[in-house]
């Protein structure tokens, strides 16, 4: 047994600033970051368009906040995010202070660009490689803090837990096959989201929603799980992201008769030049939303790979592009075949990023003591039923912020008590996975059969549109494919980098969450933001002004509660876009 | 078009077997694939105890590094059509320690890293309430091309000096000390200067190139090394006329 004051899991962009706000909050403390990727391998890396915060002068927290209420369908909580708003522009400095390349204006200071739902320009950005520097000037930072211990490529398969307070991990080296038990006084889950319980994502292998299940197993309700986003340009095929800096800088979306169809879906009329907050620069859950509608009017094309619509971008320019868009370039030309330059980019709405998550306050903290969660795993919520484009990068730094101090206070405070339950605790983990590896040496389902069938059974019974009949199928044969999942098979009994035995752990993992996206979709007989059902079309806000709470019971069923939205100053409305 | 592909996979089990080993699979060729969807078909559809990295398949997280065909490549931005008929020899980078398969052991850049202090290092960090420290688009056109390393360790894989001197730091590691000495924000070069100019640093390289030619992201890690030794070079005059002066 090994003994942190606070264990990070995840070292992406939450991980990684939670990890360095203890560190400067209590210097005294032991502060250890578990990651099953090297830190710099984390999903965080694949952001492209930008980080939100309030810099220009003719911009206020409040039109940020209006814009992130407004895009939230009004679901997110206020206060969080007006402390998100007022908190973001301190935490993109600090990234600068700390060596970010940030795009910059020719007298130096930082540059902004649009982005979709935004009223203002406030995303800064890197080039479209935002993520990417994001992570790395985080990576490179945390290196100067020697006492951040890692443990690199080592993968969590429990969160300890005693009446109600979490205690550490159980997890894997995954060299080595080692399995130790990591005692802390306090956990920060930020694992990221859960994209591959669909089949077309943005996200990374790695997205497996690991940390939301940990942390459901261990008793954690976990917050508004029906609000799934759709970004509305990836690559079909490969589902890589086109960023919506594409549609900034002033792309348009066109149908199968060249037409930007976006103007007869209440976003707006078309303008030669972007105009914010319409059209093209509308949110995110809209435009998937209009894709599906053209689609059923016959205007998207046929490929091999599915419907698609096209991006222009060829009256940008090549300056234009490769200043501000190089990546976008590099992607198309390595992944399609196509310069977008002087080509039309094929493109399909694409899961992208889970707006629920753990449930957390405004400080990070779950409904279990000790338990700490920030970035895309949690939900505070600031993203409510839609998150706008570039909010999610300056979240993960806002609330790993937040999650480290209030971590750091709590292990400072109840440091070295951990019970003697614990210790039996990581021994019977200890068993558990010895057993599983044994158990599933006869299996004879397939772990990848089981994985593309569970993320048809979401697309089918959980995408961009959903009703009771799609959804109540889908928890039909997801039941059906936890009791596949007992009988899938291992043929890998190596101990050393054992790659099948984590691509079942994860599947499992997936499943978990799997069955918590449609629970929470099923309840909620309303339409609002990302989650549309046919058989409810209008939002309600006499029943569902609220957030879904679910917990994990005793016998493995899900039991599901409802929280109230906290408004502060923007009473519900309607969304406005482009008029 | 064929129907399908030869990937010739290097299987290395430390617990089955002595040495690496080739073994055949067939996998679909079809357009778009690239190296990594093959590898994926074989551990989805084939053989669950092929191990190898990857994770966003978009050429920027630097996990899917691998030999293929002899060449340092990210199996995730190479693809299956443009070697057909095949077959495709797929091995694990080379001058690395294997772990298993294809997993290879990246424990020494790790531990190197952190020695070119690649963070932004000021003597004194002004407060974040105080706004950005200025910096003009030219000035981060200096830096710009070494910052855009993502670690995917393929120029170690095609180092011949790292290959025979493993103390060498290598061409990551020095990219990255020169990205954080060309940006005009940082004050830390004289920092990183005795590791660099150690006989472990930009010394130790022969400037045969091969780093930028396997570079995925165009970084010229062969580059900045050919740019600090200048700098070094100038230096140690400086420092022999003034022995007292920095910079």
């Amino acid at each position: 047994m090994t003994f942190h004051d606070v264990v990070v899991i995840g070292g992406g962009g939450a991980g990684l600033r939670a990890a360095i706000a203890v560190a400067e909050t209590n210097p005294a403390l032991r502060v250890a970051v578990v990651s099953k990727v090297y830190p710099m391998r984390s999903h965080t890396v694949s952001a492209e368009g930008g980080a939100a915060a309030v810099a220009a002068d003719d911009d206020t927290l409040d039109e940020h906040a209006y814009d992130t209420v407004s895009g939230s369908d009004w679901l997110c909580d206020q206060d969080a995010v007006e402390a998100f708003v007022a908190e973001a522009p301190r935490e993109l400095l600090r990234l600068e202070h700390w060596g970010c390349p940030w795009s910059r204006q020719p007298d130096g200071r930082i540059a902004v660009r649009a982005f979709g739902g935004m009223k203002k320009m406030r995303t800064w950005f890197a080039a479209d490689r935002t993520g990417f520097h994001l992570l790395h000037t985080l990576f490179q930072t945390a290196l100067s803090y020697t006492d951040i211990v890692r443990y690199d490529e080592w993968y969590v398969t429990k969160i300890l837990e005693d009446d109600g307070r979490a205690y550490g991990v159980v997890a894997i080296e995954l060299a080595t096959g080692r399995i130790e038990t990591i005692t802390a006084s306090a956990v920060i889950v930020c694992t990221g989201g859960c994209g591959r319980v669909y089949p077309f994502t943005t996200n990374a292998n790695i997205k497996t929603g690991d940390g939301m299940a940990l942390a459901y197993r261990a008793g954690a309700a976990l917050k508004d799980m029906e609000f799934v986003q759709y970004h509305p340009t990836g690559l079909p095929f490969t589902g890589i992201l086109i960023t919506e800096a594409a549609r900034a800088e002033g792309g348009w979306l066109l149908n199968k008769d060249g037409y930007r169809y976006l103007q007869d879906y209440d976003l707006g009329t078309p303008s030669p030049t972007p105009v914010l907050r319409s059209m093209e620069l509308g949110p995110r859950d809209r435009l998937s939303q209009a894709f599906v509608h053209e689609m059923d009017k016959g205007n998207t094309i046929d490929t091999p790979y599915g419907p698609i619509v096209n991006l222009d971008l060829r009256h940008l320019g090549a300056k234009l592009i490769d200043a501000k868009l190089p990546f976008v370039r590099e992607l198309c030309s390595k992944y399609q075949n196509i310069d977008p330059v002087k080509e039309l980019v094929p493109v399909r709405p694409v899961v992208h990023y889970m707006m629920g998550g753990i449930h957390t306050d405004i400080r990070g903290a779950t409904s279990l003591d000790g338990l700490y969660a920030a970035g895309e795993v949690a939900c505070v919520s600031i993203n409510g039923a839609n998150r706008l484009g570039s909010n999610s990068l300056p979240e993960c730094l806002v609330f790993g912020n937040r999650a480290g101090r209030a971590a750091a206070v709590f292990a400072a405070r109840y440091r070295n008590v951990v019970p003697k339950s614990i210790e039996a605790q990581g021994r019977d983990e200890v068993r558990r996975l010895t057993e599983e590896l044994s158990r599933h040496a006869d299996g004879h389902e397939r772990i990848a059969d089981i994985r593309t069938e569970m993320q048809t059974t979401m697309e089918n019974g959980a995408g961009i549109y959903r009703d009771r009949d799609s959804l109540a199928k889908a928890a039909d044969q997801l039941k059906e494919l936890q009791l596949r999942f007992t009988h899938a098979a291992i043929d890998d009994h190596s101990t050393n980098f054992n790659t099948e035995l984590i691509a079942l752990l994860e599947l499992g993992f997936m499943l978990d969450v799997a069955e918590s996206i449609i629970a929470c979709a099923l309840q909620r007989e309303e339409s609002r933001g990302a989650h549309q059902r046919t058989d409810f079309p209008a939002r309600d806000d006499e029943r569902y002004l609220a957030h879904s709470l679910v917990r994990r019971e005793p016998d493995g069923s899900s039991r599901i509660t409802y929280l109230p939205v906290t408004i502060t100053r923007w009473p519900p409305g309607e969304r406005v876009y482009g008029r | 078009m064929a129907d399908e592909i030869t990937l010739e996979v290097a299987r290395y089990r430390p617990e089955l077997e002595s040495e690496p080993v080739m073994q055949s699979y067939q996998v679909p060729l079809r357009e778009h694939w690239a190296v990594l969807d093959g590898l994926s078909y074989i551990k989805d559809h084939l053989d669950g105890t092929l191990s190898f990295r990857w994770s966003c398949r978009m050429g920027v997280c630097g996990s899917c590094g691998m030999t293929v065909n002899g060449e340092p490549q990210l199996s995730c931005a190479t693809f299956l059509t443009d070697y057909a008929p095949g077959p495709v020899r797929v091995e694990p980078l080379r001058n690395f320690p294997v772990i298993r398969d294809l997993v290879i052991d990246i424990d020494d850049f790790m531990t190197k890293l952190p020695k070119v202090k690649p963070w932004l290092v000021r003597e004194v960090h002004s407060p974040v309430e105080e706004g950005e420290y200025l910096q003009t688009p030219e000035e981060l056109d200096e830096y710009k091309q070494f910052s855009m390393c993502i670690n995917c360790m393929l120029c170690y894989s095609a180092c011949p000096v790292y290959s025979l001197e493993p103390e060498f730091i290598g061409p990551a590691a020095i990219a990255l000390a020169q990205r954080y000495n060309l940006d005009s924000r940082d004050e830390g070069a004289e920092e990183r200067r005795e590791i660099l100019s150690s006989p472990e640093g930009i010394w130790a390289c022969t400037f045969v190139g091969e780093c930028s030619a396997a570079c995925p992201k165009g970084v010229d890690p062969a580059g900045a090394i050919q740019r600090y030794k200048l700098t070094a070079a100038t230096q140690s005059i400086k420092d022999l006329l003034m022995p007292r002066s920095r910079r």
